[in-house]
Order: C-alpha cells, then sequence, then structure tokens
C-alpha cells in the first residue's frame, strides 16, 4: 500500500516542491465593469444586500523548493515582473508545501 | 524611411500596417518574428493590432516580455520611433515604455466603430500632416482599451504635452478612457501608443484616408 511518508531515496533527491496561491485584484478606485455586471446578475437572481463584488484573479504555481523565504522572493517577483500589474492591480500569495 | 513589423502569435493587423507602409515609402517593411533576438537597422518599430498569445493573463502581458521586445526596447532607448496600435498600445504599456494600462472598457463590449479624434499637437513626426489640427475619423476596434493611470501620471501627460489623441465630442469615447484619452506619447515624442487603427482608413477604397496622414508624417520625417 502508498504510504505518502515513506519517501524512497530518489523522491527526496528531487527536492521538496512548493505551491503558491495568488490573487491578483484591481486596486481600490480603479472601475471594476465586470465586478458591477457580476454585482447586477446577483441582484437578478434575487441575493439581496450585495453591496459591492469585485473581480479578480486566482493563479497556482508549484515550483521546485526548499527554502520558503527564497520562494517567497521568487513569487514576489513572478507576480511583480508578470502575473499583476501594478498599474491597477495588487497581489497576495501564500505559501505552503505541495 | 526603413520600417519593420513585429509579428507575435495572435497579431491580425500586421499586413494591413505593412501594406501601407509599402504603399506610402515604396518598400516593403521587413516582418519580424516575436522570437527573434535581434531587429534589423530601422526607423520606425510597429508592435501592430491583434490579440497577441490569445490576450492571456492581461492584453498584451505576454508579449511585452517576448524576445523581440528587448531589441524593441534597446531600438528606442537609442532614440528610435515606435509606433503601437491597439494591441501594440496594450504591449508597449506592459513593456514599460509608456505609463498607465489599457482596461476592459466600460461597456464590458467589444467595440467596433469609427471614431472623431482631436489631434493635440500636430508637431510630432507622427502627426505633422495633420497640419490644421482638425478632427480627423480612424476605426476602433477593441475591448481592453479603457485608458487607465493614476491622477498624478495623468497631470503630467496633460502638463507635458503627452496626450496623441483624444476621442472628440460628446458621447464619442467608445471605452471609458480617462480624460477621453485615445493616444499617448512617451517623453521625446518618438514613441506612440493608440487605441484606434490609422491602417484601416488609409484607402479611399475603405472609405476615408485620415489614417494615411499619419504614415505620410513619418514618412517626411525619415525620408
Amino acid at each position: 500500500m502508498f504510504n505518502p511518508n515513506e519517501l524512497t531515496t530518489a523522491q527526496a533527491a528531487k527536492g521538496a516542491a512548493m505551491k503558491a496561491r495568488i490573487r491578483v485584484t484591481l486596486k481600490n478606485g480603479v472601475l471594476d465593469p465586470q465586478g458591477k455586471a457580476i454585482a447586477k446578475a446577483l441582484g437578478h437572481l434575487g441575493f439581496e444586500g450585495i453591496q459591492d463584488v469585485r473581480h479578480g484573479k486566482y493563479i497556482e504555481v508549484t515550483l521546485a523548493a526548499t527554502d520558503a523565504q527564497a520562494a517567497r522572493a521568487e513569487v514576489d517577483r513572478m507576480c511583480r515582473e508578470l502575473l499583476a500589474n501594478p498599474v491597477m492591480e495588487n497581489y497576495y500569495f501564500e505559501l505552503e508545501d505541495a | 524611411m526603413k520600417a519593420c513589423v513585429v509579428v507575435f502569435p495572435g497579431s491580425n493587423c500586421d499586413r494591413d500596417v505593412a501594406r501601407i507602409l509599402a504603399a506610402v515609402t515604396g518598400k516593403a517593411p521587413h516582418m519580424a518574428w516575436h522570437g527573434d533576438t535581434v531587429l534589423p537597422k530601422c526607423d520606425l518599430v510597429v508592435l501592430p493590432g491583434g490579440f497577441s498569445y490569445g490576450d492571456y493573463l492581461r492584453s498584451g502581458a505576454m508579449a511585452a516580455h517576448s524576445p523581440i521586445m528587448r531589441a524593441v526596447i534597446e531600438h528606442a532607448r537609442a532614440g528610435g520611433a515606435v509606433l503601437g496600435i491597439c494591441n501594440g498600445f496594450q504591449i508597449l504599456t506592459e513593456a514599460g515604455l509608456l505609463p498607465g494600462a489599457l482596461m476592459r472598457n466600460a461597456s464590458l463590449r467589444y467595440v467596433c466603430r469609427d471614431v472623431t479624434l482631436s489631434v493635440e499637437r500636430t508637431d510630432t513626426i507622427f502627426t505633422r500632416a495633420y497640419g490644421n489640427g482638425e478632427p480627423i475619423t480612424i476605426p476602433v476596434a477593441h475591448k481592453d482599451g479603457c485608458y487607465f493611470a493614476d491622477e498624478a501620471t495623468l497631470d503630467r501627460l496633460d502638463g507635458e504635452g503627452l496626450v496623441a489623441f483624444r476621442y472628440h465630442g460628446a458621447g464619442s469615447n467608445p471605452n471609458g478612457s480617462r480624460r477621453d484619452i485615445a493616444g499617448i506619447y512617451a517623453e521625446g515624442l518618438r514613441i506612440l501608443g493608440m487605441m484606434p487603427h490609422p491602417e484601416r482608413l488609409a484607402d479611399p477604397a475603405l472609405g476615408g484616408t485620415d489614417g494615411a496622414k499619419l504614415f505620410n508624417s513619418l514618412f517626411a520625417a525619415f525620408r
């Protein structure tokens, strides 16, 4: 039977993987017409009390890494250079063992 | 004038712009592929309209980091002229050659129609053929054309005369852009990004030639 706790030597040598769960959202004050359309549609469905809807993106990146601090710096750079546009977007992410 | 048109996977106005460049300059422009790492020596680089990389992530985001863009940025830093049309404008902002960003149209709709533009200044290499400064007609065709920048950036663009074109007249703004901006220059006035498509209204057979004057201006500048 497979036991996830019993890693073979080969598997251990490959190194651990980490997963970054990244959320990209529009900055406050940036017009979000998609969010407005979603809010309207929720109203049409009968949901009451919708005050605001903001629409964003969710991205998962799995990377080979053992050092969480280095991985964090790497993911931060990914966000700044490609995954988010700092002109209009903010980003947040969590790191966990994959 | 030696011109070069960059072709990305998903570009769809590259041949239209090549056609008008050939008509104006008398020679076909060089077509560079996105994977190329060098550009031939040229006066003008055009980033054409289309949907590079399927608009994945954000319009222009992938193309801005493709291999050819390093050469385009070098060309721009050396004072070479760059024209980004529609998706090309989006790519220029994503690459940091122009400030701001192009966001989803306020209407959430793809808009394809002629718009009237005011030419904000007629003393640049792109606009000198629009001598009298009268409004011009050029079509737009986009879903992500809503120009956004923070107030400080907008004030700087206005203050330094870096707004190239504005949608002209009440109700003419097709996308909700800040301050009705349709096109902007980088400092130095050698880099222009614009959402409207001048290459699409550059032949009498297509109903107008206002777009052709932009290419005539460039030809006059680099003749």
